[in-house]
C-alpha cells in the first residue's frame, strides 16, 4: 500500500473546533462563496475565494501565489467552507492538497447551516499578511483522462460518477457506478458518518483497498467532495478526474447509456 | 415570497403532528442488504430473489436488472409532513430527485440502484414508513377514500377500518404468498372509492337494527382491472362491521385455496369469480365466514382506533394587504372541495402524472404544518396529494405557497388531469410511453382552459403503456392503452382506445372505440369535444352524452360507437413517414419507435 502518512488531516472539522479557533494565526478560513456573498456577511477572520477565481487558472504556480496571498504557509492549518453542500469546498481544498499543503479540511457544515446554529459572522475582512509556500505536487491524488482510460478497465480501480441519477443514465464513462453527490450528506452535515459511509460502500460492493477515481459533470466539485467522503473513512488511494465529463466528451471518447427508456419524463418540473 | 409567507403564519403549537403507527422494521432494511449481496454472489437464484425483492416493495426496471423502483406503502392514503420530507430526501439521494404519487396512494422512487434499496427501507423506518408486501403476491396498499370523513354523501368516516385492515394483515402469513396480488379499497360513498374495480370494495353504511344504529359495509368481491377487467359484485345488503375481518380473512382463505396459481394470466381472484360464477362464490364465501368465526381459537378482532384527529387550525396573521394572486379563482374551482365541515375545504393538488419533485415534497410538508387544521396530508385515487381542513380564508394562501412552489395547476379535480402508469419511462412491460402522453394532453387541457369548462368536469382520461391497467384506461370517459402498429417497415406508437368506462355505482368498463396514434391522440380527444359541444343537450356533460352513445340512447348525429369512429376515421390515418417524421416517434424520444419489453413481475 502507498505511504500516505503524511495525511493526517481528517477531512472534516467540527463546528466547535472551527469556532475556538476563529482567532488563531495558525489557522486559516477560506470561503469560497462568490464576492458579493462574502461581503455580506463570513465567519470571522475568513478569508474569500470564490471558487471561480481559483478556476480561472488553476496552474500549481497560479495556485501557489493565490495560498501565499492568504497568508497560507507550509504549516498553517486551512479549514475551507462553502454554501453549495460543500462540493466547492472541497474542490479548492483538493487543490491545495494537489500542491502539497496536507492540513486542509472542510467545515463539517454550510455557511448556511453555520449561520443556522447561531455562530457569529462578520462583515469585515481580516488583514493578511502574505506568506510563503512551498510546492510539493501530489499527482497521485489526481486522474488525468489518459489515465483514467488506461486505469478504469482494472479489476481493482472503481470509477464513480457523482452526478445525479438521470444525468448518469443518460450518459457516462463505461463502467462507471453512480454515487450522485447527495447521498454523501446527512442530515446537517456536509458528509455521511464514517459509519454510515462504511456501510453503503460495503453494500455497493466497493472495497476500500481498490483505487476510487471519482469524478462528475466539469470541474471536479461534487466529485471533490466524493473524494472527501472517501478519505473520510481513510481509503488510501482515490484519485480525483478533476476535468470530469465534460473533458471526457470534447476528447470524444467511449460513453456508455442506458437504452430503451424515458426516464427523463418521470421527473417532475 | 416564500419567506414572507413564512414569517406570517405562526403555529399553534410547536413541532408537527407526528404518524401514529410505526409500519416499518428495520431488521428487514438490513435483511435485504443482506439478500442482494447472496443474490450477487449467485448464492440465491433469480426467481426466488425475485419473490422476495418483491415481498418487500422493490419492483422491477425497464431493461436493467441494476436499478429497482421502491413503492412506499401510504396506508388509507395518510402521510404526515416529516414523512413527506424523508421521502424527500430519500429521492434525492438514491432516487432521481422526484417522487411519484401512484393510483394507488402509494409513493414510488424509481430508478433506485439495487444495492441502496435497503437504505431506503432504513430511512423510511426512520419516520415509520414501509414498503413490505407493496408489490408481489401479498395484500397490497389498503386504500381509503382521500375523502372519507369530509365527504357530504358519506355515512361514517372509514379511515380507522382502513388503517386497522391494513395492521391486521401486514406481515400476517394469510397473505405472504397468495395466487396473486389482492387489493383492498375502502370509499366514503359510492362517487369516490373506486369500489367496483378491486378484489374487496367497501363503501360504509349505517343500518338501524332493532332501534339501534349499526355501522356496516356494502362489500364488492371480484372487481378488477387487467388484461381482462371486470366489475364486482355486492356480497350481500349489508355486512355489519364485526363481521369485516371475519369477511377478509374468509375471501382470502378463499382465493389462497382455491385461486389459479398455474396460468399467470389468470390468477387474480376477479378470475376465479369468473370461472366460478358469482353465485357459487358468494356461497363460499358465506359459508367460510361462518366456520371461520366459529373456529377461531381466539377472539380475532380489528384495532379500530376511533380516536378523533385532532383539528386545530394553525394560527396566522394575515397581512393586511394580501392580494390574490392570478388564477386563484380558476385553481380554486377546479381543484377544491368544500368539506362536509362548515368552513374547510380539501385541496387536490394537481400534479402531473404524480410526480412530483423533492423541492415541492418539501413545500407541501411545510404548507400542511402551516394550513392544514388536521395536520397531516392524504394521497387521492388519481396520483395527487389531498390537503384536507384547510379553512377558506387561507385558501388564497395556501393558493400563493403552491405558487411558489410550482404546484399550483389547476385541473386536479377535472378532465384536464389525466392519469398516465409509468410506461416506457420506467416499466419493463410497456410499449409506449403513456407517462408522458398525460403529461402532453394535460398542458394541452390548460393552454385550452378546458379544465374551466363546467361540461367536461366529470369526464376522465387514463391511460395505460399496455394492455395491462396500471392506468384504469377501462374506467376512464377517454381510455387509451398502447401498443405498436407499423406502415410497411416502419412503426409508430398506436393507442387502442375506449369511450364510456365509469367507476361509480353504474360502473361500467370502457367500450372499444379505435385505434388512434399517438401524435393524434390530443387532435382525436379534442375532436370528440367539438362533436359533443355540437350535438349536447342542454345541462349535458361529456361524460353523459358518451354514456348515451355507448348505449345506444342518443339521438343527434352520432348514435353508436361505430358512428364516432367513422367521423373521427381521417384524423388517424398514418402519413407516410417521409411526410412526417415525428408521427412515427413516440413522446421523449426523437429516435424511431419500436417495440421493446423485457418480463413482467407477474409471475413471481
Amino acid at each position: 500500500m502507498c505511504s500516505l502518512s503524511n495525511e493526517i488531516s481528517p477531512p472534516t472539522v467540527d463546528v466547535d473546533i472551527v469556532r475556538s479557533k476563529i482567532n488563531n494565526d495558525s489557522v486559516r478560513l477560506i470561503d469560497v462563496r462568490r464576492e458579493e456573498d462574502y461581503n455580506q456577511g463570513h465567519i470571522p477572520n475568513a478569508v474569500n475565494l470564490p471558487l471561480a477565481s481559483l478556476l480561472s487558472d488553476d496552474s500549481p504556480e497560479s495556485v501557489v501565489k493565490l495560498t501565499e496571498d492568504m497568508g497560507i504557509a507550509d504549516d498553517t492549518s486551512v479549514i475551507v467552507y462553502d454554501d453549495t453542500f460543500g462540493a466547492l469546498a472541497s474542490r479548492v481544498a483538493w487543490t491545495l492538497q494537489y500542491i502539497g499543503h496536507s492540513d486542509v479540511a472542510l467545515l463539517e457544515v454550510t455557511y448556511s447551516q453555520w449561520k443556522e446554529l447561531g455562530f457569529p459572522t462578520s462583515t469585515e475582512k481580516p488583514n493578511i499578511k502574505p506568506a510563503k509556500h512551498s510546492v510539493k505536487l501530489k499527482p497521485e491524488i489526481m486522474a488525468t483522462a489518459e489515465y483514467l482510460e488506461k486505469a478504469k478497465d482494472k479489476d481493482n480501480v472503481v470509477l464513480i460518477d457523482n452526478r445525479e441519477r438521470l444525468n448518469f443514465l443518460e450518459q457516462h464513462i463505461p463502467g462507471a457506478i453512480n454515487i450522485p453527490y447527495r447521498t454523501l450528506a446527512t442530515d446537517g452535515k456536509i458528509l455521511r458518518t464514517k459509519e454510515s459511509m462504511r456501510n453503503f460502500l460495503k453494500n455497493r460492493g466497493i472495497s476500500e483497498d481498490a483505487e476510487i477515481i471519482t469524478y462528475c459533470g466539469s470541474v471536479g466539485t461534487l466529485s471533490g467532495l466524493a473524494y472527501f467522503a472517501l478519505k473520510s473513512i481513510g481509503i488510501p488511494n482515490v484519485k480525483l478526474y478533476v476535468h470530469s465529463f465534460k473533458e471526457w466528451k470534447s476528447l470524444e471518447k467511449q460513453i456508455d447509456k442506458q437504452e430503451n427508456a424515458a426516464f427523463w419524463d418521470l421527473s417532475a418540473e | 415570497m416564500k419567506q414572507k409567507m413564512a414569517q406570517q403564519i405562526r403555529p399553534s403549537k410547536p413541532g408537527s403532528k407526528k404518524p401514529r403507527i410505526d409500519w416499518s422494521r428495520r431488521e428487514e432494511a438490513d435483511n435485504f442488504a443482506q439478500t442482494v449481496k447472496l443474490y450477487r454472489q449467485g448464492k440465491i437464484d433469480h426467481d426466488n430473489f425475485r419473490r422476495f425483492r418483491l415481498q418487500h416493495g422493490a419492483y422491477g426496471t425497464r431493461m436493467t436488472d441494476d436499478y429497482a423502483m421502491v413503492r412506499i406503502k401510504i396506508p388509507a392514503g395518510q402521510i404526515y409532513p416529516n414523512q413527506l420530507e424523508k421521502i424527500a430526501q430519500l429521492s434525492e439521494m438514491y432516487s432521481i430527485g422526484s417522487a411519484h404519487v401512484s393510483t394507488r396512494e402509494n409513493i414510488q422512487l424509481h430508478w433506485v440502484v439495487l444495492e441502496d434499496v435497503s437504505e431506503i427501507m432504513h430511512g423510511l423506518a426512520d419516520v415509520g414508513l414501509t414498503s413490505r408486501e407493496a408489490c408481489g403476491n401479498t395484500v397490497r396498499n389498503v386504500m381509503c377514500s382521500p375523502l372519507s370523513g369530509v365527504c357530504h354523501d358519506e355515512e361514517f368516516d372509514a379511515t380507522p377500518y382502513a388503517i386497522a385492515t391494513a395492521k391486521f394483515l401486514l406481515r400476517n402469513p394469510l397473505n405472504q404468498a397468495l395466487p396473486r396480488k389482492f387489493k383492498f379499497n375502502f370509499s366514503c360513498c359510492e362517487k369516490h372509492g373506486m369500489t367496483r374495480i378491486t378484489d374487496v370494495g367497501l363503501i360504509p353504511e349505517i343500518r338501524e337494527v332493532n332501534g339501534k344504529e349499526q355501522h356496516g359495509f356494502k362489500i364488492f368481491l371480484g372487481g378488477g382491472l387487467g388484461n381482462k377487467s371486470f366489475v364486482g359484485h355486492q356480497l350481500e345488503d349489508f355486512t355489519p362491521e364485526e363481521d369485516l375481518l371475519y369477511t377478509s380473512i374468509a375471501v382470502l382463505q378463499i382465493f389462497d385455496r382455491m385461486g389459479n396459481r398455474k396460468n399467470m394470466a389468470r390468477n387474480r381472484m376477479r378470475y376465479l369469480v369468473d370461472e366460478m360464477g358469482w353465485n357459487k362464490f358468494q356461497n363460499l364465501v358465506l359459508k367460510q365466514r361462518a366456520i371461520v368465526r366459529a373456529t377461531q381459537s381466539v377472539i380475532v378482532r380489528l384495532n379500530i382506533n376511533q380516536k378523533l384527529n385532532e383539528i386545530q387550525r394553525p394560527i396566522s396573521v394575515s397581512s393586511e394587504n394580501s392580494s390574490i394572486p392570478d388564477g386563484y379563482a380558476r385553481w380554486l374551482k377546479s381543484t377544491t372541495y368544500k368539506q362536509k365541515q362548515e368552513g374547510y375545504s380539501s385541496v387536490f393538488v394537481t400534479l402531473e402524472s404524480g410526480d412530483i419533485t423533492a423541492n415541492q415534497l418539501r413545500a407541501v410538508a411545510q404548507i400542511t404544518k402551516d394550513l392544514s387544521a388536521e395536520g397531516f396530508a392524504r394521497n387521492g385515487f388519481s396520483q395527487d396529494i389531498v390537503l384536507r381542513y384547510v379553512h377558506e380564508s387561507d385558501l388564497p394562501k395556501l393558493y400563493s405557497r403552491l405558487l411558489a412552489s410550482g404546484l399550483a395547476n389547476s385541473g386536479s379535480l377535472t378532465m384536464a388531469s389525466p392519469v398516465g402508469c409509468s410506461g416506457t419511462s420506467s416499466c419493463n412491460l410497456a410499449l409506449t410511453n403513456s407517462h408522458r402522453l398525460a403529461k402532453e394532453i394535460q398542458r394541452k387541457f390548460l393552454e385550452l382552459k378546458l379544465d374551466e369548462d363546467d361540461d367536461l368536469r366529470d369526464s376522465t382520461i387514463k391511460i395505460s403503456g399496455c394492455p395491462n391497467s396500471c392506468g384504469q384506461h377501462e374506467i376512464a370517459t377517454i381510455g387509451f392503452f398502447g401498443g405498436g402498429a407499423r406502415v410497411g417497415k416502419d412503426m409508430y406508437p398506436n393507442y387502442s382506445m375506449s369511450l364510456g368506462g365509469r367507476f361509480d355505482d353504474k360502473s361500467m368498463l370502457g367500450v372499444t372505440c379505435m385505434r388512434v396514434p399517438v401524435k393524434r391522440t390530443i387532435p382525436v380527444i379534442l375532436k370528440i369535444i367539438e362533436l359533443f359541444k355540437k350535438n349536447k343537450q342542454p345541462d349535458d356533460t361529456l361524460s353523459r352524452w358518451i354514456d348515451r352513445i355507448v348505449h345506444g340512447n342518443e339521438s343527434s348525429e352520432i348514435k353508436s360507437i361505430h358512428n364516432m369512429k367513422k367521423i373521427l376515421s381521417p384524423l388517424v390515418i398514418p402519413p407516410s413517414k417521409d411526410d412526417d417524421p415525428d408521427f412515427y416517434n413516440d413522446y421523449g424520444t426523437d429516435t424511431s419507435y419500436h417495440t421493446i419489453t423485457g418480463k413482467g413481475e407477474c409471475a413471481a
